[in-house]
Formats: C-alpha cells, sequence, structure tokens
C-alpha cells in the first residue's frame, strides 16, 4: 500500500491548514477539561511539541481553549505530546519552589509497538507493519481492552492508532487519573505476560492453575492463532520457523516422563528422549505439511502430557501466548509524567494522523487506510457541493463571527476523510460527559448543603 | 520484661480499649505525662529491643521459629513504648527507618499471631471496613476462586471467608495475579489478608513516623532531654561512614576495578552506568557522590572525577563548573547551609526517593525488575544456585540480606560475619575480605603508583584554571577541608 503521497518535506506548508482548519480543538479540549470537574485541570496539563529539526519543547501548558489553539497554530508542532496534570502550571516550572512542582494525575496509559513483535513475525521487521502482523494490535486491544474493563472496571478506554506501528490506550477514568506510580505498574504487570528479552527462549511459562485472567486473555488469543499464526505467518510451515516452535515444548518434561520407556534409546544417545519425542513429532509434521493439521498433533503431545503429569502442563497455550499476546511497554505505563503522542498529532514520517480507533469497527480497521495530513488538506481543496454552499450560508447568516469561524472548521474537518474519526472521539467524550455530569452534580448538591 | 506494672497503669484510661488490642497502629501520639526516667529507660529499651530484632533479622531468616519467639518475649513491652515514640524521641535520621523495617517485621508476625475473629475485630477497629461476600457470591465465582490463588493446597474454598476489596489497597496481590481481580475488586482469601493489613500498616506508620519528626522542636526545646537524645541517636543508628579518616587513600585510577570487585550492586550499577552515559541525574550523582565520599575520595579528586567523566558526554567544561560542581562541593559540606553530608545507608537507599526512567540509583535489589537483575547477576558470574537464594530473599522482601548474600557469593565466603546495613560498609568489609586479614591499607595502596597519581593530579588544574578565581577559592576550601580532616 503506497503511503499516499505525503513527503515529509511539504509539513513547514501543510501543518499551518491542518491546525487552522481542521484540527478538533473543541473536542479535544472537551477531553483534556473532563468537564471542569477539577479545578485548573487543564490548565496544569503538560503538552510538548516537536518543532521542525527535531527542537523538543517541553512544559507547555494553557489557560483555555483558545489559548491552545493560538500556541499551536503559532508554533505549527509536527508532534504533539500529552503529559501529566502537574502541581503547578507546567510553563512556569522554573518559577516555583524546586520540588513542589509535581506530576499529579494522568490517564493510565498503554504503549503496544509492532518493534517489540519482531521475534514472533516474518513479515516484517522493525518499523514495517503490514496487513498481516496488524492482527497482533487487534489481538492486543482485544485481549486489553476485556481485562481493563471487566477485571479493572474501567470504562472510558480511548485507542489510538499511534500513526506508524503500534497502538496507544488512554484510561480516562477518574479513578484511572488518580493511580499511583505503584498502582500503574501492578496493573501493566498483571497484564504482562511474555517476560525476558532476546536471550530468553521461552518467554511465557503458566503455572497451575491458570488465572482467570489469563483464562480469558486465551479465549480471545484462540479466536486469531489459526488465521494469523498458522495461516498468515505460517509458524508451522517453513523449517526454521518449526524448529522454533519445537524449541518452545518442554524437554525437561519429555524427557523425565519417556525415559524409563526408552531406556534403550537412552543409552545410545547422551540426552535422547526429549529428541526421540521431538523427533517423533519432526517425523509427523514430514508426513503431514498442513498447518492446521500440525498444529493439532502439537495440541494431542499437550493433551498426552496433561493426562500423564500430574502438574499442569500448558506448553501448546504458553506458544500461542507467545506468539499472541500483547507486549507492553511497561514503563510508559507506569510513570505519571510520562509523556504519551497525542491523539490527532500528525506522525511526522508516515504523515498519518493519529487516529481514534472505533472498536465497533475494529476487524476491519486498516492502518494504511487512516488518511495522512496531505491527503486531507487536499480534500479541502476539492470544490465544495452545492449542498454544502447552501447550508454554510444559512449558518453564517444566523451566528456570529466568532461562532461561524468554529462552524467553519467544523464543516472543514467533515469534508475530509477525518469525519468518521472525529465522530468516534465525540461519541467517546459524549459517553465519558455522563459520568462527569454525575459528579458535577454532586459537587452542586454538596454546595446547597452549606 | 518488668514493665508490666507500667503498662498496667496506663490501661486505665480512656483510651484502653484500642491499646489494650494486641495490635496498636500509630494513629495518635501519647496523651499521658510520663517521668522523665520513664522515658529514658522506655526509650532506651525500645531502641535496644529494636536493634535486636534487626540483628535478629540478618542471623536467623526472618519469621523463622527462633526469631518468633525472640519476638514474643520482648513483644510485651511494646504496648507502651510505641506511645512514647511519638513524643519526638526517635531522631528524623537512619532510626527512621531502622524502626520502619523492623516495626514492620514485627506487625507481620503479631498479625498473623491472631484468631481469625480477632484479625476481623482488628480491621474493623482500624477503619479497614472490607467486607466478606456471601454465600451466594462465593458459590458464583467459585471455579475463578479456586483457580486464583495457588495457595489453596487443601484449603477449600468453602471454607475461607473472602474480602472484596478495592485492588488499589492490594496492589502486591495484583501484580503477581495471585487473586481474583473483578470490575476493580480483588476477593482476597482470609489468609491473605495480612498483605492488606501490612500496606495500610506501612502507610500509617510512615505518616506516623513523619508527624514524629516534626514534633521534635517541643521534646528538643526540654534541656533535660537534649543529652539523652544526643547519645541515643548516635548509640544505635550506627556508624553513619561520613569520617574523613581514609581521605585520599584512594586514586581515581582505581575507582573502575575497585567497583567490580569491592562495590555492592547498588555503586557498581551506578558506575558502570555513568561510564557509559558519562551523565548521571541528581538521585544518582547524591547517591554514588556520598559513597565516593564515604570511601576516602577527597573533594579535589571527586571534582576531577566528575568533571572528566561528564565532560565525555554533552556537558562541556564550563557547564561542568556552572551546573554540577557546585552540587559536589554542596555533598563536601562547601555550599549552602553547609551540611557535611553522610553516604546514604541501605535504609535510605531502599526506602527513599525509588528510581525512575533514566535514573541508575537505588536498591538493585529492591528496585529492579527481578527478570533484569538475573540477567545482570548472570553476567556478573554468580553461580544458578546463588541466583535462585538471592532471588529467593527478594521474594521475602529482604533485600539487603540478598546484598549480603551477593556479598558471600562473589568474596568466596561462607557467612559473612557482619550484617549489611550500609554500602560503604559493603565496600570496607570487602576490602578486608580481599586483603584476606592483612591490613587494609596495604591493599588499597597496592595497585596505586604513587609517581602516576602525582602526575595526574595537577593535570586537572588546567581545566579548572578557565576561572581562576573558582581555583583560588577552592583551594581554600580545600585547606580548610583538609584542616577540618
Ligand atoms: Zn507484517
Amino acid at each position: 500500500m503506497p503511503a499516499s503521497d505525503y513527503d515529509s518535506a511539504c509539513l513547514p506548508d501543510i501543518l499551518p491548514l491542518y491546525y487552522r482548519r481542521l484540527f478538533p480543538f473543541s473536542q479535544y479540549y472537551r477531553w483534556l477539561n473532563y468537564g471542569g470537574v477539577q479545578k485548573n485541570y487543564f490548565q496544569n496539563r503538560e503538552f510538548s511539541f516537536t518543532l521542525k529539526d527535531d527542537i523538543y519543547v517541553r512544559y507547555q501548558s494553557f489557560t483555555t481553549q483558545n489559548e491552545l489553539e493560538k500556541e499551536m497554530q503559532k508554533m505549527n508542532p509536527y508532534k504533539i505530546d500529552i503529559g501529566a496534570i502537574y502541581s503547578h502550571r507546567p510553563n512556569q516550572h522554573n518559577t516555583v519552589k524546586s520540588g513542589t512542582f509535581q506530576a499529579l494525575e494522568k490517564e493510565l496509559v498503554f504503549d503496544i509497538d509492532m518493534t517489540d513483535y519482531d521475534d514472533v513475525r516474518s513479515c516484517c521487521s522493525a518499523a514495517e507493519i503490514c496487513p498481516k502482523c496488524w492482527t497482533l494490535m487487534t489481538i492486543a486491544i482485544r485481549v486489553l481492552d476485556r481485562a481493563l474493563r471487566d477485571d479493572f472496571g474501567f470504562q472510558h478506554l480511548l485507542w489510538v492508532y499511534s500513526g506508524r506501528r503500534g497502538v496507544h490506550c488512554w484510561v480516562c477514568d477518574k479513578a484511572a487519573r488518580k493511580l499511583s506510580v505503584a498502582a500503574r505498574s501492578a496493573v501493566a504487570e498483571y497484564l504482562s505476560l511474555v517476560k525476558g528479552g532476546d536471550e530468553t527462549m521461552k518467554k511465557v511459562v503458566l503455572s497451575d492453575p491458570i488465572h482467570p485472567f489469563i483464562r480469558e486473555s486465551l479465549v480471545v488469543v484462540e479466536r486469531y492463532f489459526p488465521l494469523y499464526a498458522l495461516q498468515d505467518q505460517d509458524i508451522l510451515g517453513r523449517k526454521e520457523s518449526v524448529d522454533k516452535v519445537l524449541a518452545l515444548t518442554p524437554e525437561d518434561i519429555l524427557f523425565r516422563t519417556c525415559s524409563r520407556a526408552n531406556s534403550s534409546i537412552a543409552q545410545a544417545n547422551s540426552s535422547p528422549h526429549f529428541i526421540s519425542l521431538k523427533s517423533n513429532l519432526q517425523q509427523d509434521f514430514q508426513n503431514e505439511k498442513k498447518p492446521e493439521n500440525r498444529w493439532n498433533l502439537l495440541k494431542d503431545q499437550a493433551k498426552r502430557k496433561q493426562a500423564t503429569s500430574k502438574k499442569g502442563q500448558h506448553f501448546e497455550k504458553e506458544i500461542m501466548l507467545q506468539y499472541c499476546y500483547p507486549r507492553l511497554d511497561v514503563n510508559v505505563s507506569k510513570g505519571v509524567n510520562h509523556l504519551l503522542k497525542s491523539p490527532f498529532s500528525v506522525h511526522p514520517k508516515t504523515g498519518r494522523i493519529s487516529v481514534p480507533i472505533d472498536l465497533k469497527e475494529l476487524e476491519t480497521f486498516d492502518p494504511f487506510a487512516v488518511p495522512t495530513i496531505s491527503m486531507i488538506c487536499e480534500e479541502l481543496d476539492r470544490p465544495r457541493t452545492v449542498e454544502e454552499e447552501d447550508k454554510s450560508e444559512e449558518t453564517i447568516d444566523k451566528e456570529n463571527e466568532k461562532d461561524a469561524a468554529e462552524s467553519r472548521k467544523i464543516r472543514d474537518y467533515k469534508r475530509t476523510s477525518l469525519a468518521k474519526y472525529v465522530k468516534c472521539f465525540d461519541q467517546f467524550l459524549d459517553v465519558m460527559a455522563r459520568s462527569w455530569k454525575g459528579e458535577l452534580l454532586k459537587k452542586s448538591d454538596l454546595q446547597k448543603d452549606f | 520484661m518488668q514493665f508490666s506494672s507500667r503498662t498496667k497503669k496506663f490501661t486505665t484510661n480512656s483510651q484502653t480499649e484500642l491499646y489494650s488490642h494486641p495490635l496498636l497502629f500509630y494513629v495518635q501520639p501519647p496523651l499521658e505525662n510520663i517521668s522523665l526516667v520513664e522515658f529514658e529507660t522506655f526509650a532506651v529499651e525500645r531502641l535496644k529491643l529494636l536493634k535486636t530484632i534487626e540483628n535478629l533479622g540478618v542471623s536467623y531468616v526472618k519469621l523463622s521459629d527462633q526469631y518468633i519467639k525472640k519476638l514474643e518475649a520482648e513483644s510485651k513491652a511494646l504496648n507502651f513504648l510505641y506511645r512514647t515514640e511519638a513524643t519526638g524521641l526517635l531522631p528524623n535520621g537512619g532510626s527512621e527507618t531502622l524502626v520502619y523495617t523492623t516495626e514492620v517485621d514485627l506487625f507481620r508476625y503479631r498479625f498473623n499471631d491472631l484468631y481469625p475473629k480477632q484479625k476481623l475485630e482488628f480491621l474493623h477497629r482500624n477503619n479497614l471496613q472490607y467486607d466478606t461476600i456471601s454465600v451466594e457470591e462465593k458459590k458464583a465465582l467459585h471455579d475463578k476462586l479456586v483457580s486464583s490463588s495457588y495457595a489453596f493446597s487443601g484449603i477449600t474454598v468453602e471454607d475461607q471467608d473472602f474480602y472484596k476489596v478495592p485492588f488499589q489497597d492490594a496492589l502486591d496481590l495484583v501484580r503477581l495475579r495471585k487473586v481474583y481481580l473483578k470490575a476493580g475488586y480483588v476477593y482476597i482469601p482470609h489468609q491473605e489478608i495480612v498483605t492488606i493489613v501490612l500496606n495500610d500498616f506501612r502507610t500509617r506508620l510512615s505518616k506516623a513516623l513523619a508527624l514524629t519528626a516534626r514534633s521534635l522542636p517541643a521534646v528538643h526545646s526540654d534541656e533535660r532531654l537534649q543529652p539523652l537524645l544526643n547519645h541515643l541517636s548516635h548509640a544505635y543508628v550506627g556508624q553513619d561512614y561520613s569520617n574523613q579518616k581514609n581521605v585520599g587513600k584512594i586514586s581515581l585510577e582505581q575507582i573502575d576495578s575497585l567497583s567490580g570487585k569491592s562495590f555492592p550492586l547498588c555503586m557498581r550499577q551506578i558506575h558502570q552506568s555513568l561510564r557509559e552515559n558519562h551523565h548521571l541525574r541528581h538521585g544518582g550523582r547524591m547517591q554514588y557522590g556520598l559513597f565516593l565520599k564515604g570511601i576516602g575520595l577527597s573533594l579535589e579528586q571527586a571534582l576531577q572525577f566528575w568533571r572528566s567523566e561528564f565532560i565525555k558526554g554533552k556537558v562541556d567544561a564550563d557547564k561542568f563548573d556552572k551546573a554540577y560542581a557546585y552540587s559536589i562541593r554542596h555533598m563536601f559540606g562547601k555550599e549552602g547551609k553547609r551540611t557535611d553530608y553522610t553516604p546514604y545507608s541501605c535504609m535510605k537507599v531502599i526506602l527513599s526517593n525509588a528510581p525512575s526512567q533514566g535514573d541508575y540509583h537505588g536498591c538493585p535489589f529492591r528496585h529492579s525488575d527481578p527478570e533484569l537483575l538475573k540477567q545482570k547477576l548472570q553476567v556478573y558470574k554468580v553461580s544458578p544456585s546463588g541466583i535462585i537464594q538471592i532471588l529467593e530473599l527478594i521474594k521475602g522482601m529482604h533485600y539487603q540480606l540478598a546484598c549480603q548474600k551477593y556479598f558471600e557469593l562473589t568474596h568466596n565466603v561462607e557467612e559473612a560475619s557482619f550484617s549489611l546495613n550500609h554500602p560503604n560498609q559493603y565496600f570496607i568489609e570487602s576490602q578486608k575480605v580481599l586483603a584476606g586479614g592483612r591490613d587494609i591499607k596495604r591493599e588499597t595502596d597496592a595497585p596505586q603508583k604513587p609517581q602516576e597519581n602525582s602526575t595526574k593530579a595537577p593535570s586537572a588544574a588546567p581545566e579548572a584554571a578557565a576561572n581562576t578565581q573558582d581555583v583560588a577559592e577552592m583551594t581554600e576550601e580545600l585547606d580548610s577541608f583538609f584542616q577540618d580532616a
């Protein structure tokens, strides 16, 4: 798929247009203001901008939506990151006594990056993605979204495409925003199953009994595994990938359970049994080329092990999880003051807008169909339809100038392929607004009591 | 223990109910007047006891039978003494952390010793209003509860009470997936509730200790108490390793090799990252800088050491002198309030200022991901069985014992003859072992080439000479510094 006609050299020309006419400022402010329930919540929020030539400015903050708009239109950031809500205005952090300027709250965030899966995808590596490996992101979203809602009880989850090779999740519930560093790291660790770096071969080890959270996650993984791993990645096709899978079958267990039965072979070979069993499986694989059937053979082995050994053996589950389970960057989730790329920021390398992902259409979400900044700016230049013209006349008549400018912007993004993503964002905000309405009501009730 | 009569005396006041309970949270300071003699006796006994427990914890594995027996014998005296502490007796120094860990241990033991009914009473008395789930709910969740805990060997879910607790109150159990989690609540079997109570206890204890620190002036103003307090804080907190008798015994060239041989893991880790990144953030500079000062680096050496490393990175000499030299002189008490800072103890490293992203300070046994620590230990050639022992100690939150085990393994000693509580102590003990009982001085002198050393030292001067004013100032400070020492 072509990265359309995007060229990063043209960013200085089109960013002003994007921030003037397309960036959804009012939704953006509505989100980060959280209904104004807490004082200075928006004002004390850190933004950081990456400007041309990788100039990085931290600790930007804004008092109003208007100021945010003005500044962004002035600075035209290549990239926007969102940080924490601090004890003081971040742009005044130098003026407060050292030690008193502290990060207080932030959404609980998750960052899933395709580069962390390089050892289990054969289609691409590093920053590349393709429709085959994108399934990993779909799985990650399904697994984490379920756990964050069902297990942790969070409700306001905003999933965002990073613009290049991953996804982010912003958990916006009040309780999530208030979590301590320790709590964030506990949540992230609860959700982490794949452990160990390049040196560790076996990265998932399950203990008995299998925790309900892992069971639920397995339900998701099992749904995608045949199509993703067996077909698209063909992990039981080519020899080297087959070897990789076989390396994950438990050698010591195989050795222990079979050593007596095969003692004659044992004498002939120094570490014979797992080899003989593995070669059994390998022989079976010789006769059976279809990946699905090969997988069934492996599952049969696992079942047999489970029946004979006292302790649970779950190596087929461990293999599935190692290949498919979401890999989190725990450090991003842990820190309250950690910055994360903002929704609707441009990805400077690909030009794609960081857009919210509609989970109702997750299966068909196509990262390559996400509009680039050049694409939507071009769409603005297309001649308006008669219908659009009529509408705009009408509204300008009715409203004063400032509102007119605002509504022009609304009409602007609606004329581009950004529209459906902004709509998804709107829906997310509508649901969340109901929760803070309740809080505001409670607050005003309390005040009446006094 | 002979405090029984006094304890009785105080069980007649209005707070009887709370205090007579075998367990006690640090909620309120004592309200009664006590005599100075009583105060002194209790305070000394208390500190002795805490010190005993700390040492016990090292020599027996914590919570072994003997340990518990010893604790049991001493624990009667504690009820009243808990309260005398809140008068501000314990100075806000090393003893605070000593009190902290031992109190937590003591508390854990005492709580475990209660009957289930008493535990429940205790929870409610201390505003931990966690409810147990109904029989119906338990039935509905039966399978999930069973598969959420591997601690259920033999005990069926039916016989257990389960508490429903907000997950934020049970982070350790959440982290390890040791409990069932649903809609933001964890379901904790009765036998695991201690984890929660301990968390709560830690929070309250920290708060109480902070309060204690704040109430200090009131006690200090009583001149009769002052000598006693001074005495106590010196006698029981332990050595602070700030004395500068060993200044100049170490040359900068030795640091790399010493870091591999005699530095505790925390310092080795900081040193390595400093060499790699040519930079260290504040937390690392403080922890490592004071440690180096403690092993004998002079201010001049320290300035040279940090400058030469930093200017290999993004900091030029000018910026170093402007931005960093001050804080190094500060460490040596040459700037600001002129406090002569003491090297951090293990407790301070473990409990305060946990490292975040990009930091290398802290205690690797406490703050590293066990998996990463394991890899690091492998790189440092610790045997697989040794690694298992260390990880086991970490699991039980015995970070200092883990470090001591690391010492034993890397120095080939069966059982260390000391109980580790300070990185500088680690260094000294290591040098002792490496010297094979010989005089420490000879060992550290041995690899040092005096001539080379003396030519190296002035070579730093041209760099510093960029600002002659500074040099003059520094020599002046150095002079006074050496006079002090
Ligand atoms: Zn791919």
